[in-house]
């Protein structure tokens, strides 16, 4: 055998460890889902005495995902994270691009005082704002429990984050000449936003809205601070009230859970690529 | 052309107006309400927030539970912020390497990411108290019991599940990183007589600092306030010995009413996290070189 050959022997096996491993570690990694799914279609005898078994020996069933429905008002639960999730996405989007083009394009001091405020409360983590925004909004204000208040709420976190996101973007890919050009051509500035540079901002508007997409659609501290009845619930929240209660009911959970977790992962096989690329590329500005 | 002052403040106004109103309004105002809320012994219900000095600073300094949380919060965050690290940079040297289908598993790594850790937390909780329970007695064939049940196991459970969570995550970072670094510095260095190891840890990982950098940074400000996991989990049982430092700040305000208090051992915990953070990527950015 030839050095060439040999090289080419040992790359190959190389390879194909590393297929191998990957495929250990991707078992790995959806273990814990794959528990979900193979236990709920059993009953809670079957799950209690064997927890590995593909299937129960009171067999297949279904009955588990209408009472769990039923029981965390499915229905009502995933409206109120789907309105909730959406009208905060496309209002950050809007809002916080509009704030970033003013900052970008004049160099007033105002300007510069809020995007580094901005900047520097990226750091705050939520447990330092959480006591004073109960008390303000809550004993102040008395507007806790409405499902605006939420949605602002999520709108003022991430305003800095997708501001500063947009910044980039307006700043290193839109050309100055272009506004310009419309300004001469007769738009006003409210027409060149909207005509001219905001259609030009696309991948950055995928970005920031898949990743504040998924923080709110996931997100439980805020939330549960926020709306406290039970009709209001989103999906995380109603997951942890719905523990609470059933918990010894462990078909119902596994029930349960598969259902919090099954609108994204839906929702991923189909946007799998932009999901990913979404957020790696908002990760590596960020 | 020099704009007028009414005129700034017009369009001003009409673009950023929303945006600012709402940032100071959830932000910059609670935080600085915040800081005022440090000084006072309020308890979440009357109206009167009497002003007492640095007495809740002083008091959480004496508070011996939250002292302890913190302890655990930077064992727990030490572990788990080295092993995510490890497992991602491993995984993306594994999906960059020209695997077949290595898409694919890019995308599965990916998906902890997707769910909120509420439900993560609970999926995970089935897992330790059933299905491991149920290998361990088939593999020692008499009985098992929970990881969840002791203090050591609980902790060992909660980094096992933040490295499992996360991992997918900054995995993507670096395989932005392992992609910036162009093949070529790579293939030059094997010409020169590096073996593929040697070109792999003395070119691309120097020159990949910046992600280093980044996941260091992001893995450590989420762990030192890991909360969701942490209360779907473990609950902070058995016997309280897995509460976090978040999960002590929340008890401690809504739970125990003492909201200065609560508030106090909180921005300690932003200015612990803040000073260890920065530092970091201070430390970090100073040896960064260029291609």
């Amino acid at each position: 055998m030839t050095d060439n050959e040999k090289a080419g022997r040992n790359a190959k096996i190389l390879h194909a460890v590393k297929w191998i491993v990957l495929l250990l570690l991707f078992f790995c990694f959806i273990f814990p889902f794959l528990m979900v799914v193979i236990n709920v279609f059993k009953t809670k005898a079957d799950i209690i005495s064997n927890p590995l078994a593909l299937v129960g020996e009171h067999g297949f069933t279904l009955k588990n995902f209408p009472e769990a429905m039923k029981k965390m008002k499915f229905w009502t639960v995933f409206g109120n994270s789907f309105i909730i999730t959406v009208s905060a996405t496309v209002l950050t989007i809007l809002i916080s691009s509009m704030t970033a083009f003013v900052i970008v394009r004049n160099n007033w001091k105002f300007c510069t005082i809020v995007f580094s405020l901005m900047i520097a409360s990226m750091v705050i983590p939520f447990q330092v704002l959480m006591v004073p925004l109960v008390s303000v909004y809550g004993g102040i204000f008395n507007v806790l429990n409405h499902r605006l208040t939420l949605i602002l709420m999520h709108v003022g976190f991430s305003v800095s984050m997708s501001c500063f996101m947009f910044h980039g973007a307006i700043k290193t890919n839109i050309p100055l000449e272009l506004e310009e050009a419309a300004t001469i051509d007769g738009c006003s500035r409210w027409q060149t936003w909207w005509r001219v540079v905001f259609p030009l901002l696309k991948p950055t508007i995928a970005t920031v809205g898949i990743i504040n997409a998924m923080a709110y659609w996931n997100d439980y501290l805020l939330p549960s601070l926020v709306l406290t009845k039970k009709n209001l619930y989103t999906i995380p929240i109603a997951t942890q009230a719905f523990y609470g209660t059933y918990s010894t009911d462990i078909g119902l959970v596994m029930a349960a859970l598969l259902l919090a977790m099954l609108p994204i992962l839906i929702l991923y096989v189909f946007l799998q690529r932009y999901i990913v690329e979404g957020v790696a590329s908002g990760a590596v500005k960020g | 052309m020099k704009q007028k002052t009414s005129e700034k403040v017009k369009q001003y106004l009409m673009f950023a107006g929303p945006g600012t109103i709402l940032f100071f309004c959830v932000v910059v105002v609670p935080f600085v309400y915040g800081l005022y809320l440090t000084f006072t012994s309020w308890d979440g219900v009357s109206r009167a927030k009497p002003f007492v000095g640095f007495q809740n600073f002083a008091d959480a300094f004496k508070d011996k539970v939250y002292w302890q949380a913190m302890g655990r919060t930077a064992i727990y965050s030490i572990f788990a912020v080295i092993l995510i690290n490890i497992v991602a940079f491993f995984l993306a040297y594994l999906v960059t390497s020209g695997v077949k289908g290595q898409n694919f598993f890019r995308a599965g790594f990916f998906v902890p990411n997707l769910i909120g850790g509420i439900v993560l937390g609970y999926v995970w909780q089935f897992v330790f108290n059933r299905a491991f329970v149920a290998i361990g007695k088939a593999i020692t064939g008499g009985a098992a019991t929970s990881l969840l049940a002791s203090p050591s196991g609980a902790m060992f459970a909660l980094i096992l599940v933040s490295v499992w969570q996360y991992a997918g995550y900054m995995m993507l970072i670096y395989v932005a990183g392992f992609m910036s670094v162009s093949k070529d510095v790579q293939e030059a260095a094997e010409i020169d007589g590096c073996t593929h190891s040697q070109a792999m840890w003395n070119v691309t990982v120097p020159l990949m600092r910046s992600s280093f950098v980044q996941c260091l940074f992001l893995s450590i400000t989420r762990c030192f306030v890991v909360y969701d996991v942490n209360l779907s989990l473990t609950k902070g049982e058995p016997f309280g010995s897995s509460v976090m430092a978040a999960m002590h700040v929340y008890n401690q305000a809504f739970t125990y009413k003492n909201y200065g208090l609560g508030q106090a051992e909180a921005v300690i915990l932003f200015l612990v996290c803040a000073i260890v953070g920065v530092t970091q990527v201070m430390v970090g950015k100073k040896g960064e070189v260029a291609a």
